[in-house]
């Protein structure tokens, strides 16, 4: 019999995330002939709705109802997990902020594999997953070896697996909530309490056509200057990647990212930005994306257009003046 | 189960009277410091071309340590900063030592080698049990990106646990105050119970500089090393052995297509990436 592979189900306000169809891919290639099952969790008409729209895509779909997960709050979807996912079970989780969360602990809670944040699977070899991960930001890949005979934990990258869209399913929804909440609800440690929404800046960079965004690769704060010498010259905005948000060099409502904005310009002008995929993960849209950076193994240059490999302290400068030649 | 009514408490208000004795353990590792190096995979795949790299401790775990040192000198307490590692692991305990931290510990044995996430969390935990933590912190990830450490830790301690953090409000002996960063620049706030694991996101502070002064001031502290004898580790859950998951090589994929990089003079790459600038759109 084939291993069930089980999908963690992200949806908000009734509309299920792109992950969920991305992770049917992602089963696929690990157990060809799989029988994938999806599990949401959730309250009322919004779980309800969620439930609908899977059960064109999967062939199964196991729905916890509970006013307790109305938000998803890792710990208690933790403790339901491991009392209703049976042994040996496969389980997939899209690698966000959700699932750095759950995930790693539910792999102690089930006594199974936990492999973080796959890119690809190579099928089996000596019995054992053969998996893609990438280290020291993108800079380097591995192969990885996964036991899955006990089972696994698996995050899954978002936006790496084709999304399947055949929707040729007519799914059956099972009702998990008596077997999972039984024995009460777990995870009271840790509650919920808000999310408090992220300020609105000076500029909304969601809206900018142009964006000449900088990174680590520009050292100091005082170099700025002159990347907004260069924006104003190109009539765009300065938008920036996560170190020089913690360096506080620049406000947060800055930032690209998938913990910060997702922008969606025409040119995207990445300065010394090494593009990690959490950077480029808020880079919709399909702009044109040229990288200057000095280090050309740097994984900007895999998502851009063109490229320059140069030291932008020197780059920007030169490249200043150029534009404000060409404008006359 | 009862849920007592959550009541704001700004920092001003926060109840100082606390023992005086949050106990806090680190978790840091020592990783080749990718602001200094280019990563490049070895001539046979089996590892990074480790020639000539700089090391230094991983930068997640600077915040970390630096919000424990924070949290204690607001409400007393101590610091403790733990490494897995060879002896070269020493360098980073001393050097988070030297940015304030009351005492390092080295978990070190040869037996370690090859342990996957989970043989790492086990080795931690066993060293866990010895003292008496109220607060366990770890970066929310490290050079192979897994973030794996602090969520695994928790779970085999069996207490509560939360990622991504980027603000700690502690409320008063039992329970504390977190963020979580999540999509969009929204941030998550939640009450934990103590004892908890967190792994730090970067941001959460500004990491003090640590100077050559501050090295020698605990370049004679003793840093304790523990191996298997001073753990109860059972051997199956740990080592090459142990691991379920394994590395089987490095690579460089291969990728069709990438940026077309620019050559030439200088000026040959200005004119031509100006000239691309003004088609795409890119100068208004």
């Amino acid at each position: 019999m084939a291993q069930t592979v089980f999908s963690y189900i992200l949806h908000q306000d009734g509309k299920i995330d792109d992950t969920a169809f991305e992770l049917i891919s992602a089963a696929k290639k690990i157990v060809p002939d799989a029988t994938a099952i999806a599990i949401a969790m959730g309250s009322g008409s919004e779980l309800e709705a969620a439930c609908n729209e899977l059960s064109a895509s999967y062939p199964e779909i196991w729905k916890i109802d509970d006013e307790a997960l109305s938000y998803p709050n890792a710990e208690i979807i933790r403790g339901l997990l491991s009392r209703i996912i049976p042994q040996g079970s496969i389980v997939l989780v899209p690698n966000e902020h959700f699932g750095m969360d759950l995930s790693p602990g539910l792999s102690i809670k089930l006594d199974t594999s936990f492999l973080p944040d796959a890119v690809d699977f190579e099928g089996m070899e000596d019995g054992k997953l053969k998996a893609i991960r990438e280290e020291y930001s993108g800079q380097v890949s591995t192969h990885m070896l996964c036991d899955i005979a006990q089972g696994a934990v698996i995050t899954v990258r978002p936006g790496v697996f084709q999304a399947d869209e055949s929707k040729g399913e007519s799914g059956t929804v099972v009702d998990k909530t008596a077997d999972a909440l039984q024995e009460g609800l777990p995870g009271q440690s840790r509650r919920f309490l808000e999310v408090v929404e992220a300020e609105v800046g000076d500029v909304d960079i969601t809206k900018s056509e142009i964006l000449v965004s900088v990174g680590r690769g520009i050292e100091d704060e005082e170099n700025l200057e002159m990347v907004n010498d260069l924006a104003e010259t190109m009539g765009g905005d300065v938008s920036c990647s996560r170190p020089i948000v913690d360096a506080k060099w620049m406000e947060k409502s800055r930032q690209v990212g998938t913990s910060g904005q997702t922008v969606k310009p025409k040119v995207y002008l990445a300065l010394g930005v090494s593009g990690s995929f959490q950077h480029m993960g808020g880079v919709k849209g399909a702009p044109y994306v040229i990288a200057v950076n000095k280090n050309p193994k740097a994984p900007i240059f895999q998502q851009a257009d063109v490229g320059v490999v140069a030291d932008i302290l020197e780059f920007i400068p030169m490249l200043n003046d150029k534009v404000k030649e060409a404008k006359g | 189960m009862g849920r007592s009514p959550y009541r704001m408490q700004s920092n001003n208000e926060i109840n100082l009277s606390l023992e005086g004795n949050m106990e806090i353990l680190v978790c840091v590792k020592r990783v080749p410091d990718t602001a200094e190096n280019e990563i490049e995979v070895n001539k046979d795949g089996t590892d990074i071309e480790r020639d000539d790299l700089v090391y230094s401790v991983n930068e997640w775990d600077n915040y970390a340590v630096e919000e424990a040192i924070q949290i204690r000198d607001n409400v007393g307490g101590t610091v403790t900063v733990l490494s897995v590692g060879d002896e070269d692991a020493e360098e980073v305990v001393r050097r988070e030592m030297a940015m304030g931290a009351d005492q390092g510990i080295l978990l070190s044995d040869e037996a370690f080698a090859g342990s996957d996430g989970r043989g790492i969390a086990e080795i931690i935990k066993a060293e866990v049990e010895k003292g008496k933590y109220d607060l366990i912190l770890t970066g929310a990830q490290a050079d192979d990106g897994a973030g794996q450490i602090g969520g695994m830790l928790a779970a085999l301690l069996d207490w509560p646990y939360a990622s991504l953090v980027n603000l700690i409000e502690i409320m008063d002996e039992s329970k504390i105050k977190v963020g979580r960063e999540i999509a969009g620049g929204n941030q998550e706030m939640n009450e934990i119970a103590l004892p908890c694991v967190l792994s730090i996101q970067t941001g959460i502070n500004e990491p003090r500089y640590v100077g050559i002064r501050g090295i020698r001031k605990v370049a004679s502290m003793e840093i304790p090393v523990h191996g298997t004898g001073d753990l109860s580790l059972s051997p199956e859950a740990i080592g090459e052995s142990g691991a379920k998951v394994k590395r089987l090589d490095y690579f460089v994929p291969d990728s069709g297509e990438g940026a077309e990089i620019l050559e030439g003079s200088s000026d040959e790459i200005l004119d031509k990436l100006v000239e691309l600038l003004k088609t795409k759109g890119g100068i208004k």
